[in-house]
């Protein structure tokens, strides 16, 4: 097979930070290679290389053995490079067909056809297999949706050469299956793919070849029969990474989290979340699992009262949290790791170590009455920056530039060094590299174990099975099945999740 | 702000607004040598002007008063992510208030007279922001299209006001009676003690914006409303503050103005110094500090615009085109990507957040 991407002692820095230390590797036509690494190992400023968004300080970037100028997208995307983010490129106030066409518009007298370009993109969903609803508009669409109108971007252009970067992190397992399965037809074709993931099953399941980064260095190269997923591990963090939880029996006391006949709405003013009761106790991990888009998101933001309850009531520590206002609920005790870090979670354009502190900034030792104390601010950032294993050079670094596994570890470092009572975590390991997925997973046990009341909410219904104590089946807004996490059985809840009876 | 500033000197933040002005300067020495005029000898006319001596920088500072005020009115609007286009409005309503505080009160001492007005001001100034805030927090109504509107409203109200009520008796002209001596704003150092008060202020707003709650609050929600008002900021809260602030601001330029330079009201002698604060403001980035360098040099070229005609021969209108074009290139977002050059860190929108 021809040898489509060549990379060769490719060297990039931001200030003192190494991101890529002369990296050499290829892409073969029809290959799959997965490109694996901590977070900040240098994974997307690689590939940001190869299509042109980042210019490297040294080295050259051959396409089909054409030496590309650095910092040419244009030139990277002619050569046939399609490259679907890890985070979101679309126009949110557009419709899918809009943003599918942006860029290279099909016109009929000089004027946007779009009858035409609706065409195409349904012949486009088609081709590929990936479902899309074609006059949708973006910011309405689940980001599983709109993670699949990214691809499908990418892939409209005849690609010889696809680039993916994390995009299986906010799919759900049923959709990664299919993306896989794309994947393999794509590369049948004799499309060459650079897939970079997090999560060591799709590695085994569909690479063909694996590199793997640490700090800007490549370690090596494998391949998934040589290899396990531990070896995986190892290989990326250094040291021995414990993929299965280790976690002691649960003790749970009271109720601390209560929620009664919640009915909830979603953005298109249909009922999500019905009538729905449920009871977390302190000292324990309460895992909610579904499909997603059944009411999950829904119930997060009521229960931290970011969205407004049509009826019912949410109490914590037994007492009643206002509706619509996130402020009451966290000074109630409620921690909420959010789905969305980049909307709700960070100011990306601030330090690290003011947004270690966003929701606590006016109270002690933060602020002393109306003056902000800065140096305390500080020191918090410094010391969990640390604690967290945050990868910057100093906790005075702009949220925005820190890689994406690295801005969700500043929101959990923020959400789980406060006092917890309640804690509400909305896929908190997103994005996230297996060594900071045990860190993480360790880090909600050891504030179960303190006594909070945890209610977890994931895509991945692994991450449910292992960690949660109890676990609640979600299915159209209700829960309709709670299990003791001894007695679940993963094709049950599989059914159960698919809205089939039991 | 940043909870430490970075131990880099950073040059960023000013040179897109250097850029602007020499841009602006080199496009307006080409029209002026269209005019067949050495363009070297009109900078060097209006720079001497304007900076060349002490009665010159006095000159300067005093046009430059008001200018670091409504700059202030429009910067911290902005900081807050809203656009105050109503300095103008919220100035002139102040200028009004304090001009009638001046000439009603009287047998008061100056240092009751004086604060007085300027509250007044500040207060009439706050007032007319208080309706866009408003409609803006309670009713999303856009600041851009209530304050636009409220300039007309205010304009109007005040050419009633001088020629009905408020009216000087006994005069053709339609203005206000004198303030009386008490009202009167004094010099200190050869400099209007209106200046010192515009200093005073930006440093305030400055370090208020930068240790404060507040000034945490307002900097969150013009970065990230969604994650502010997560974090337990009252959005509409911190509109109206913002706003209030923004308006009172406005009204105090308004009121130094007439306190100390025209002392009364008369209709069209304030025109433009609300509109050149946005000017001030997008050249200082918002900066409460970075307003003063920028209202002195637009307070200069206003300063030596007629001397620059009279010596020079250029059209009086250049300085309003050289603001015009500064204006320009200063909000021309693609001069700041273009000599940044960091194409990886401009997103094609806004993303998910805002
Ligand atoms: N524009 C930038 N300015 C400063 N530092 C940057 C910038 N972009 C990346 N970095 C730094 O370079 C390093 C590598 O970042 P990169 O985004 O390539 O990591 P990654 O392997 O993709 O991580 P993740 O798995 O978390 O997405 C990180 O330490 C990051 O903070
Ligand atoms: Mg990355």
């Amino acid at each position: 097979m021809k040898t489509l991407l060549e990379i060769e002692g490719v060297s990039k820095s931001f200030g003192s930070v190494i991101a890529n230390e002369d990296i050499s590797l290829t892409v073969r036509e029809g290959e799959i290679l997965a490109l694996l690494g901590e977070n900040g190992a240098g994974k997307s400023t690689l590939v940001k290389a190869v299509f042109g968004l980042v210019k490297p300080d040294s080295g050259t970037i051959k396409i089909n053995g054409t030496v590309m100028e650095s910092g040419d997208t244009a030139a990277a995307i002619a050569s046939g490079v399609g490259m679907v983010h890890q985070h979101f490129q679309l126009v949110p106030v557009m419709s899918v067909t809009e943003n599918l066409i942006l860029g290279d518009e099909p016109k009929r007298f000089g004027v946007v056809n779009i009858t035409q370009a609706r065409k195409e993109a349904l012949a486009l969903s088609e081709k590929y297999g990936l479902e899309v609803d074609a006059d949708a508009i973006i910011e309405d669409l689940p980001v599983g949706m709109a993670q699949r109108v990214e691809i499908l971007k990418a892939l409209r252009r005849d690609v010889k050469l696809l680039i993916l970067d994390e995009p299986t992190a906010v799919l759900t397992p049923q959709e990664t299956d299919e993306l896989l399965e794309v994947l393999r037809n794509l590369a049948k074709r004799g499309v060459g793919i650079l897939f970079i993931t997090h999560k060591l099953r799709e590695v085994m399941a569909v690479a063909d070849r694996i590199a793997v980064l640490r700090g800007g260095k490549l370690m090596g190269t494998t391949t998934p029969k040589e290899s396990s997923e531990s070896k995986l591990a190892q290989m990326m963090v250094g040291r021995e990474v414990v993929l299965r939880v280790e976690k002691s029996q649960a003790k749970p006391k009271e109720v601390l989290l209560s929620i009664k006949n919640l009915r909830v709405s979603d953005d298109r003013k249909l009922e999500s979340v019905k009538d729905l009761s449920l009871e977390v106790h302190a000292g324990e991990i309460l895992g909610i699992a579904g499909v997603e888009g059944n009411g999950q998101r829904e119930l997060v933001e009521a229960i931290c009262s970011m969205r407004s309850r049509l009826s019912g009531e949410v109490i914590v520590k037994g007492q009643g949290i206002p509706n619509l206002n996130p402020r009451a609920a966290h000074l109630a005790g409620v921690s909420h790791i959010p789905e969305d870090r980049e909307k709700h979670g960070l100011v990306t354009s601030y330090s690290i170590a003011d947004n270690l502190v966003l929701n606590r900034f006016d109270q002690a030792p933060f602020a002393r009455g109306w003056i902000r104390n800065l140096e305390e601010v500080a020191s918090n950032g410094e010391s969990l920056v640390e604690k967290f294993d945050i990868r910057a050079p100093d906790a005075y670094l702009s949220a925005g530039s820190l890689s994406g596994g690295n801005k969700q570890k500043v929101v959990v470092a923020r959400e789980l060094s406060q006092q917890l009572d309640v804690v509400v975590a909305a896929q908190p390991t997103r994005g996230v590299d297996v060594g900071s997925i045990e860190f993480i997973h360790n880090q909600l046990i050891a504030a179960r174990d303190a006594g909070a009341a945890v209610l977890l909410v994931s895509a991945e219904l692994d991450e449910i099975l292992s960690l949660a104590d109890r676990i609640a089946v979600i299915s159209n807004g209700k829960i309709v099945a709670i299990f003791n996490s001894k007695e679940a059985d993963r094709n049950t809840i599989g059914r159960l999740m698919a809205g089939l009876a039991s | 702000m940043d909870a430490k500033q970075s131990k880099k000197l950073d040059f960023s933040p000013i040179l897109v607004p250097l850029l602007s002005i020499v841009v602006a300067l080199a496009f307006g020495g080409i029209l002026i040598f269209i005019q067949g005029i050495n363009p070297l000898l009109a900078y060097r006319v209006l720079f001497t002007t304007a900076f060349g001596s002490f009665d010159g920088i006095a000159i300067t500072l005093a046009k430059a008063t008001p200018l670091i005020l409504s700059g202030l009115a429009v910067a911290i609007c902005l900081r807050a992510g809203l656009f105050n286009i109503g300095a103008q409005g919220q100035l002139i309503s102040g200028a009004l208030a304090s001009a009638w505080a001046g000439y009603t009160f009287v047998g008061l001492p100056a240092l009751v007279h004086i604060p007085l007005a300027l509250i007044f001001g500040a207060f009439f100034g706050a007032l007319v922001a208080l309706v866009a805030a408003v409609l803006k927090a309670y009713r999303g109504v856009h600041e851009v299209i209530t304050t636009i509107m409220l300039n007309s409203i205010v304009i109007a109200l005040s050419d009633y006001l001088t020629s009905n009520p408020f009216k000087e008796p006994d005069q053709p002209l339609t203005r206000t009676p004198k303030i009386q001596d008490s009202a009167q704003m004094p010099d200190l150092l050869g400099l209007p003690l209106g200046f010192f008060l515009a200093i005073g202020l930006s440093i305030t707003l400055w370090w208020i914006m930068r240790n404060t709650t507040t000034g945490f609050s307002i900097e969150t929600i013009g970065r990230n409303k969604n994650a502010g008002w997560y974090a337990g900021i009252s959005v509409k809260k911190t509109i109206m503050l913002s706003m209030l602030i923004g308006g009172a601001v406005a009204g105090v330029a308004g009121a130094v103005e007439t306190l100390s330079i025209i002392g009364r009201f008369e209709p069209a002698f304030n025109a433009g110094l609300g509109f050149d604060g946005i000017t001030v403001a997008l050249l200082g980035r918002a900066n409460p500090l970075g307003v003063i360098p920028a209202a002195i040099l637009i307070g200069g070229m206003r300063a030596s615009g007629s001397t620059v005609q009279f010596e020079a021969g250029v059209a009086p209108e250049l300085v309003d085109l050289l603001l015009a074009m500064i204006l320009f290139f200063v909000t021309a977002p693609l001069l700041a990507r273009f000599f940044k050059n960091r194409k990886e860190n401009v997103a094609m929108t806004s993303g998910w957040s805002n």
